[in-house]
C-alpha cells in the first residue's frame, strides 16, 4: 500500500530506507528494490547521508517509482538554496514522487567534502512550510505555479534526549512542524520502550502518525559506537551484552529488532527500519515481527 | 579588532616566485596583538626571506595600516626602499593589506589570513556576536542570536544533532539552541518557541552602497 493511504486507513505502516552509492552504479539499489517491492509501504531514499557526496535521492526515488514503489524523497536544507529546493520539488512531482521528508542535514564537516559551503537558506520548518505553499499552488515569491504539487510531507523527531532542553525543543519543534504542514513523523532509532512511551505521552496530543525508528544491531561495537556518536541513540547495556555474546550476530540483532517492534507497536502508527547495509534482509525482520 | 594568523611560508614564497626584492610592512594595531605583524614577526619574516635568497629592501611597522593617510605619510620617507622593491609583503589583516594596496602602486601581497570571529562584537569584546543580518530575530530567541550561536544558523529550532548540550558541528561549543531554550525558560517565554519564523531575507545582509563609503574620505585623499 502507498504510505499516505496506509496511514490514512490506520494500517500499521512499514517503511524502510536505502542509501544510494557514490557513483553511477545502481545495481545494488535495484536489487534491494526488487526484494522490498510489495513488502513495505514506503522506502526512504537518503539525501547525501552524513554529508557524503553520492547519487541523489531524486534520481533514485524516480527509479523506485518506475518499479511501482512509493518512495519517500528525503530532502536536506544543507546543500540547496530555496530556488534549487523548490525546483527539485517540482522535479520530484513530475517524476511521480509523492512523499517528501524534510530534514536539516548533517553539517558538511561531518562528511567527505569538508571544505563545502553549507547553505541552510531555509531551515527544516521553513522547508515544510514551503512544500505546503507549493501544494497550495504558489512558490515562495508568491508566484502562481502552472500546476501545483501534491506532496505528503514528513519530518523527523528524536524521542529520547540527553538533556531537558533537547527533549523539550524536540516537542516544541514537532508541534511547529505540524503547524506548518508536516503530516507524519519518523523517529531516531529507539531501543527502550519506556523511554519511547515517555515521549509519546507528550506527543500523542498532536494526533499525528509517528513511525518509530528501528536500527537492527550488527555488533556490540556498533551499539557502543552509536551510543557515543549518534545523537539520540541509547542502546541499553543488556542489549550490548546480548550482542557481544551472540554467535550469530545477525540472528540476534534481528531478534532484538523484532522484539522492539512488538514492544513499541502499540505506542505508535508504524515502524521505520533503517537497516544500514542489510536492506535486503528487511523482509526477514518483518517476518520475525509478524508484520507480513 | 580583526584577528589574523600567519600564512604558511611556502604559500608566501609562491607569491614571490619571480620577485627577488621585497619590502616588508607590519602593523602595530590588531596584527601586533595577534602576534602576526608586530616588529618581532616582521624581523623573523625578513630573516626567513633572506634565508630563501630574497633581498629585503626595507621594512617598517606602522601604527594602523588600515589608516590610509597614515600609510602614505609614513611610507614617504621610505619611498626609495619601497619603490626599489618588486613587491610588498604585508603582515596584517585583510583591511590593512587592501589599504596599502590602495596607496602604493606596486604588487602588495598578504602575509596573513584574517580569521572569522563568528560575527561582529561590541566595543567591549564579550562573547555575544551579531552577523549584521539587517532583520533582527532576537525576539524569537530570548535575546541570543540564532545566526551566530547555532552553527547552522537555524531560525526555528535545533537540528537535533547535539550531544550533552554540545553542538554536532564543534563539540567544544555549546548548542546555541539549548542556550536559547534555557534563556526562554528563565524568562518564562517558552511559548515563543512555537512561533514560526518565516524564510529569512538574506538581502539585508548585503551592505547598502552608502554604508560602504566612508565619512573619513578627506583623510583618504592622496594627492
Ligand atoms: S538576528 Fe541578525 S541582527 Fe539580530 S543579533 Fe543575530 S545577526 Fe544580529
Ligand atoms: S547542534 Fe545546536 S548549535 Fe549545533 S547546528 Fe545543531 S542546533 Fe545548531
Amino acid at each position: 500500500m502507498a504510505l499516505r493511504e496506509a496511514l490514512d486507513k490506520g494500517k500499521f505502516a512499514v517503511t524502510t530506507e536505502v542509501g544510494p552509492l557514490k557513483g553511477t552504479d545502481t545495481t545494488e539499489i535495484l536489487e534491494v528494490a526488487e526484494i522490498l517491492n510489495g513488502k513495505v509501504d514506503g522506502v526512504n531514499v537518503t539525501d547525501q547521508q552524513s554529508a557524503v557526496m553520492r547519487l541523489g535521492s531524486l534520481a533514485t526515488c524516480s527509479m523506485l517509482v518506475e518499479k511501482g514503489m512509493d518512495p519517500v524523497f528525503q530532502m536536506t536544507c544543507r546543500d540547496r538554496n530555496r530556488i534549487a529546493l523548490q525546483s527539485d520539488l517540482l522535479n520530484a512531482d513530475v517524476f511521480g514522487i509523492r512523499n517528501v521528508l524534510a530534514i536539516s542535514g548533517d553539517f558538511p564537516t561531518l562528511g567527505d567534502h569538508i571544505d563545502a559551503k553549507d547553505v541552510y537558506d531555509l531551515d527544516t520548518e521553513q522547508l515544510i512550510w514551503t512544500i505546503n505553499r507549493m501544494n497550495e499552488g504558489y512558490d515562495l515569491a508568491d508566484n502562481e505555479l502552472q500546476g501545483k504539487t501534491d506532496f505528503f510531507v514528513g519530518a523527523v523527531v528524536k524521542p529520547v534526549s540527553d538533556t531537558e532542553a533537547s527533549f523539550e525543543l524536540q516537542l516544541a519543534m514537532m508541534e511547529k512542524k505540524i503547524n506548518v504542514g508536516a503530516r507524519f513523523f519518523q523517529t531516531q532509532a529507539v531501543y527502550d520502550a519506556d523511554a519511547f512511551e515517555n515521549f509519546m505521552k507528550r506527543a500523542r496530543q498532536f494526533k499525528i502518525p509517528v513511525l518509530v525508528g528501528i536500527i537492527p544491531l550488527k555488533s556490540a561495537g556498533m551499539a557502543r559506537y552509536m551510543n557515543k556518536n549518534v545523537s539520540g541513540v541509547f542502546v541499553p547495556e543488556h542489549m550490548i551484552n546480548d550482542m557481544a555474546k551472540a554467535k550469530d550476530k545477525m540472528a540476534t540483532g534481528f531478534e532484538i529488532a523484532a522484539r522492539l517492534i512488538n514492544d513499541l507497536k502499540d505506542l505508535c502508527q508504524g515502524v521505520h527500519i533503517m537497516a544500514i547495509g542489510w536492506e535486503k534482509k528487511v523482509p526477514e525482520i518483518l517476518q520475525l515481527a509478524n508484520l507480513t | 579588532m580583526l584577528r589574523s594568523e600567519e600564512k604558511p611560508f611556502e604559500e608566501i614564497l609562491g607569491y614571490l616566485e619571480d620577485q627577488d626584492r621585497v619590502f616588508i610592512l607590519g602593523c602595530a594595531g590588531c596584527a601586533q596583538s595577534s602576534q602576526t605583524g608586530g616588529m618581532p614577526e616582521v624581523l623573523v619574516m625578513k630573516e626567513r626571506l633572506e634565508g630563501a635568497g630574497k633581498t629585503v629592501t626595507g621594512h617598517s611597522v606602522i601604527d594602523f595600516l588600515c589608516q590610509k593617510a597614515l600609510v602614505a605619510s609614513r611610507l614617504q620617507p621610505l619611498e626609495g626602499k619601497v619603490m626599489g622593491a618588486d613587491s610588498l609583503l604585508v603582515l596584517t589583516c585583510g583591511v590593512g593589506v587592501q589599504s596599502v594596496a590602495a596607496m602604493v602602486k606596486k604588487p602588495v601581497y598578504p602575509g596573513c589570513n584574517t580569521v572569522n570571529l563568528g560575527g561582529s562584537r561590541g566595543e567591549w569584546q564579550g562573547s555575544e556576536r551579531c552577523m549584521e543580518c539587517g532583520d533582527c530575530l532576537l525576539y524569537y530567541t530570548g535575546g541570543i542570536c540564532p545566526l551566530t550561536a547555532c552553527s547552522k544558523s537555524l531560525r526555528n529550532g535545533a537540528c537535533g544533532g547535539a550531544s550533552d548540550g554540545k553542538c554536532e558541528v564543534s563539540p567544544e561549543k555549546p548548542c546555541g539552541w539549548e542556550l536559547i531554550y534555557a534563556r526562554l525558560k528563565e524568562i518564562g517565554r517558552l511559548d515563543v518557541l512555537k512561533k514560526f519564523v518565516p524564510p529569512k531575507t538574506w538581502n539585508t545582509m548585503r551592505p547598502r552602497p552608502e554604508i560602504l563609503s566612508t565619512s573619513l574620505w578627506a583623510l583618504e585623499q592622496r594627492d
